[in-house]
């Protein structure tokens, strides 16, 4: 089975280094890999403002280029979410209907298709402070939410990272409250967005984690953002790039 | 739109003073975490909101049914029974009835639905005078403020605001700041009004069809007092308020406290069936734009809400922004999606006040996809043409660029060139927004995609790089 | 009814009609009793306890004598004990009052509820146990007698008490009255009695069911 790997736009164009280790993550898994080239983005900057025939387009391009692969993986949540839940813009088609059916956020696909438990490759003795995306939380599952009192505590990403000797979690206040990057927000509602980012880093550092580290990178660029504001230095990786083998401090732009 | 409320500015306002927000997002989270424990206590938590959900549903899809049964139970009890089609009619049955009692004192427990209608300024204008004897409401009320929070009007001031107002308005001392001298003002300044006001007047949590009964919930006793000291008691209450059965009331019963404040009930929780001997009760059941609602097929669930405003304190941008923010009867995630179907217009900014994150819709006890419905009346904004004009042409170039591989990937091989493409950046005249709090990435210096054909792929003259 | 009353009405059910979705269930709702039989007195006083300004006392078999002292020794200032139960009298009775706003000059109330529920503390009053309703709402202090053996266990058995059918005013009263509205501090009391006391105290021998 071929997988067809999704690299979101803003991946592409400020974190290559997230696409790069997906791709090394998945070759190093022996699994048939490629990128096709014409990809751009899923259309989902346009569709959450609202502007759904803004979207149509992007969303119709998507579909022809992912449309004939069994497997696309991308290593975002928010991504992965829009397509599964809320790909509606564009028209109706049976590439349409296949890519739906079968986009995996990364560590859906690590976790529930390949089932890997290990990294063997990869070493990492650090802290790390895990934030996951309210995307993968309540938009896919992947993790067990705090609203939800009666539900068993689960974490597809810490379950992953657990694979990798060394790591170690720190535990911190309001594990699930959203980073407030929300897409457009972001600029819209600047200074609330701003505020959350604040209040996340500053619950996140009172554990004292070494990295912060998420399955998705649009939390952590605004995260980081915020941290770079306030001359904070800690490294924020994708998960990808720490199952893949990355050391700290290392391709920290 | 240049009528429309700017709520990310006023939530930017709000933000400035440091004391109030931060006080207030330490406040309610603590609410969310009593709710948390509360909701720990119950096995069948989930289990009782699958129930209400239903409930609700039900109710909704038979509501000509239920109101019906509702008139004819309550009227055979004594109650007289009254239509408002809306906020003016509303405002008018009151004002008859009150004239026609004489009564230029009105004792009034809280009531959204009477903030919606604007019932007192109505009043006021005619020369009644309105004690409002929630706290929280008559706090607000002697600050010539709206309410902030559903079931706390006042949550957003400091003990300090409140020490300061009561000085001010009933002359008490402005240095105590002791919460039980405060709530002792307000007692004694209320009291009087309770023992000589000829009309009293409550809304209602929730209407029970099968006896006719209206049901109220409050901590204070306020309701009771407003209902059983004038002889004439007034209950106004939205159409949606509808439950079938007194046995179904239970359910709702065990999730409002524990959702609202995380106790387990509420001090006093009341049931009028009927007026007391001497004195009249009547019902007036409030249209005032529900019906519309109950006919959108995307939106109808909002009508389930039971005030709860569990979907508030658990929402970090309500908590960050205040409920004045929002400019609206109704705040946070199900003032969102409840304001629009009001005045379009006025409240089209609203949906965006959202990540999306989800957390409301899962603490909701009646299950309402509050955050589906938000995404869906960004649509609608759209549909209706509520979006500014800049903003969608900035969507427009975007999805021009994105659905042409050639153009995206020249585009992206500048920082500049890529911030003016890619829609997070793209905002009208506020291009430099992103950056007023936060670093901006840094463009890498080679994208993914360059990199993957440097290193990936066979360099082959006839690869096509087109659109 | 008002002449316009007729459209309002016909209009608001019309849209009504025209616009309520398709029909769907109404669900079976359990009571939802987790397990053996708890005991509910204390799960009762646990819940109770939460409440600020709420004793839970027992007095020994109901004695009226005991009662009379239990009141001098709890509130030695009080003038106006009215009392709603046969079996004591107090200073006034309920059905004297001329006017329901006499209520205010009460000290101490005393009445028995006929039901508590012990998933939160609550106890039931209705006109029938008040007799003027508003002397629960405007005494200074609250004082129940609750038969213990007339504790059910949660809200859904609560409802069924034949009061929520029957009678025109039902209060369940859980705590004498409380407010977090300023800074979000709970203080009791607000704007009903200042403190509550239940006294667990086997009903009189009536020969029938209260309510």
């Amino acid at each position: 089975m071929q997988v067809a790997l999704m690299v979101p736009c803003y991946i592409d164009m400020f974190y290559p280094q997230v696409g790069i280790a997906s791709l090394e993550l998945l070759e190093k898994l022996g699994v048939d890999v490629v990128y096709p080239q014409k990809q751009t983005c899923c259309g989902q900057p346009m569709a959450n403002s609202g502007c759904y025939e803004e979207a149509r387009a992007t969303e119709d391009h998507c579909a022809k280029v992912f449309g004939s692969f069994d497997c696309v993986v991308t290593p975002s949540g928010s991504c992965t979410h829009h397509i599964r839940n809320k790909f509606t813009a564009g028209a109706d088609s049976p590439e349409k209907q296949n890519l739906v059916r079968n986009t995996y956020d990364l560590v859906e696909f690590l976790h529930d298709v390949l089932k890997i438990k290990e990294f063997p490759w990869a070493k990492f003795e650090h802290k790390v402070g895990l934030h996951t995306s309210c995307s993968a939380i309540r938009g896919l599952n992947m993790a067990s939410m705090s609203e939800r009192v009666h539900d068993r505590v689960f974490s597809k990403p810490k379950a992953l990272l657990s694979g990798v000797p060394g790591v170690e979690f720190v535990e911190f206040e309001r594990v699930d409250e959203c980073c407030g990057f929300g897409g457009t927000f972001a600029v819209t509602e600047e200074a609330v967005s701003a505020k959350m980012g604040y209040d996340k880093l500053a619950f996140m550092q009172k554990a004292s984690p070494e990295c912060i580290v998420s399955s998705d990178m649009s939390c952590l660029m605004h995260l980081q953002g915020c941290a770079r504001r306030q001359k904070q230095d800690i490294p924020f990786y994708h998960l990808a790039e720490v199952l893949n083998g990355v050391s700290l401090g290392a391709g920290q732009s | 739109m240049s009528h429309s409320i700017d709520q990310a500015k006023n939530a930017e306002k709000f933000l400035a003073d440091t004391v109030h927000e931060e006080r207030l997002d330490k406040l309610l989270w603590a609410m969310r975490l009593r709710r948390d424990a509360a909701a720990r206590q119950v096995p069948e938590w989930e289990d009782l909101r699958t129930l209400a959900s239903e409930i609700k549903e039900h109710t909704l899809s038979n509501l000509s049914d239920y109101l019906i049964q509702f008139e004819a139970k309550a009227t055979a009890n004594g109650v007289i029974v009254h239509w408002a089609r809306d906020a003016h009619e509303h405002n008018q049955i009151v004002y008859d009835l009150l004239a026609e009692q004489k009564a230029d004192l009105l004792v009034k427990s809280k009531s959204m639905l009477t903030e919606e209608c604007e019932l007192r300024p109505f009043l006021e204008r005619r020369g009644i005078r309105i004690t409002e004897t929630d706290l929280g409401e008559r706090i607000q009320q002697l600050d010539d403020q709206p309410p902030g929070h559903i079931v706390g009007p006042a949550i957003h001031k400091t003990t300090h605001d409140v020490a300061v107002l009561f000085s001010e308005k009933y002359g008490s001392d402005p240095k105590n700041e002791d919460v039980a001298y405060l709530a002792g003002v307000m007692r004694d300044n209320t009291r009087p009004d309770f023992l000589t006001a000829r009309a009293g007047m409550t809304g209602a949590n929730f209407v029970v069809a099968e006896t006719g009964a209206i049901v109220v919930a409050t901590n204070e006793g306020n309701a009771d007092l407003s209902a059983n000291t004038p002889e004439l008691h007034i209950c106004s209450v939205g159409i949606e308020k509808i439950v079938p059965t007194v046995e179904s009331l239970a359910v709702f019963i065990r999730l409002l406290a524990r959702s609202a404040t995380g106790d387990t009930i509420t001090q006093y929780t009341s049931t009028f069936r009927g007026p007391r001997k001497g004195a009249a009760m009547h019902v007036i059941l409030v249209d005032n734009g529900r019906s519309a609602r109950l006919g959108m097929k995307r939106f109808w669930h909002s009508l389930k809400c039971i005030r709860c405003a569990a979907c508030m304190n658990t929402c970090p941008v309500y908590r960050r922004s205040g409920g004045l923010s929002y400019g609206s009867t109704y705040m946070g995630p199900i003032g969102i999606i409840m304001m629009p179907t009001f005045e379009i217009r006025k409240y089209s900014e609203l949906p965006f006040a959202s990540t999306l994150n989800g957390s409301c819709t899962n603490v909701c006890p009646v299950k309402i996809d509050i955050h589906e419905q938000i995404y869906g009346w960004r649509e609608v904004m759209e549909e209706n043409d509520q979006i500014q004009v800049v903003k969608k042409e900035a969507m427009r170039v975007a999805d021009d660029v994105l659905s042409h591989p050639a153009l995206y990937q020249i585009a992206t091989t500048t920082l500049s060139a890529a911030l003016e493409v890619l829609p997070h950046f793209a905002v009208y005249n506020r291009l430099n927004a992103w950056g007023r709090h936060r670093d901006v990435p840094n463009a890498a210096r080679e994208t993914f995609h360059a990199w993957y054909r440097k290193h990936r792929t066979v360099t082959n003259e006839n690869d096509e790089r087109e659109s | 009814m008002h002449p316009t009353q007729a459209l309002s009405r016909n209009t608001i059910l019309e849209a009504v009609r025209a616009n309520q979705p398709a029909a769907q269930p109404m669900p079976t709702i359990p009571h939802f009793h987790t397990h053996q039989p708890a005991d509910l007195v204390s799960i009762f006083r646990e819940s109770i306890a939460r409440m600020a300004g709420v004793v839970v006392t027992d007095v020994v078999n109901g004695d009226v004598p005991d009662l009379g002292s239990f009141l001098r020794n709890k509130f030695p200032d009080a003038k106006v004990i009215c009392s709603a139960i046969p079996e004591y009298a107090g200073t006034i009775r309920p059905a004297s009052f001329n006017h329901w706003s006499e209520a205010s000059t009460i000290d101490v109330c005393i009445l028995r509820s006929p039901m508590g529920v012990a998933e939160t503390g609550s106890i039931l009053l209705s006109d029938v146990e008040l007799q003027v309703n508003t002397i629960a709402l405007l005494a200074h202090d609250l004082v129940v007698l609750l038969d213990p053996k007339q504790i059910v266990a949660n809200i859904h058995d609560a409802y069924e008490h034949p009061h929520f059918k029957l009678r025109p005013y039902s209060l369940l009263m859980t705590g004498p009255s409380g407010s977090g509205d300023i800074g979000g501090i709970v203080v009791h009391p607000a704007q009903g009695a200042k403190t509550l006391t239940v006294l667990l105290s086997p009903a009189p021998d009536t020969g029938q069911r209260t309510g």
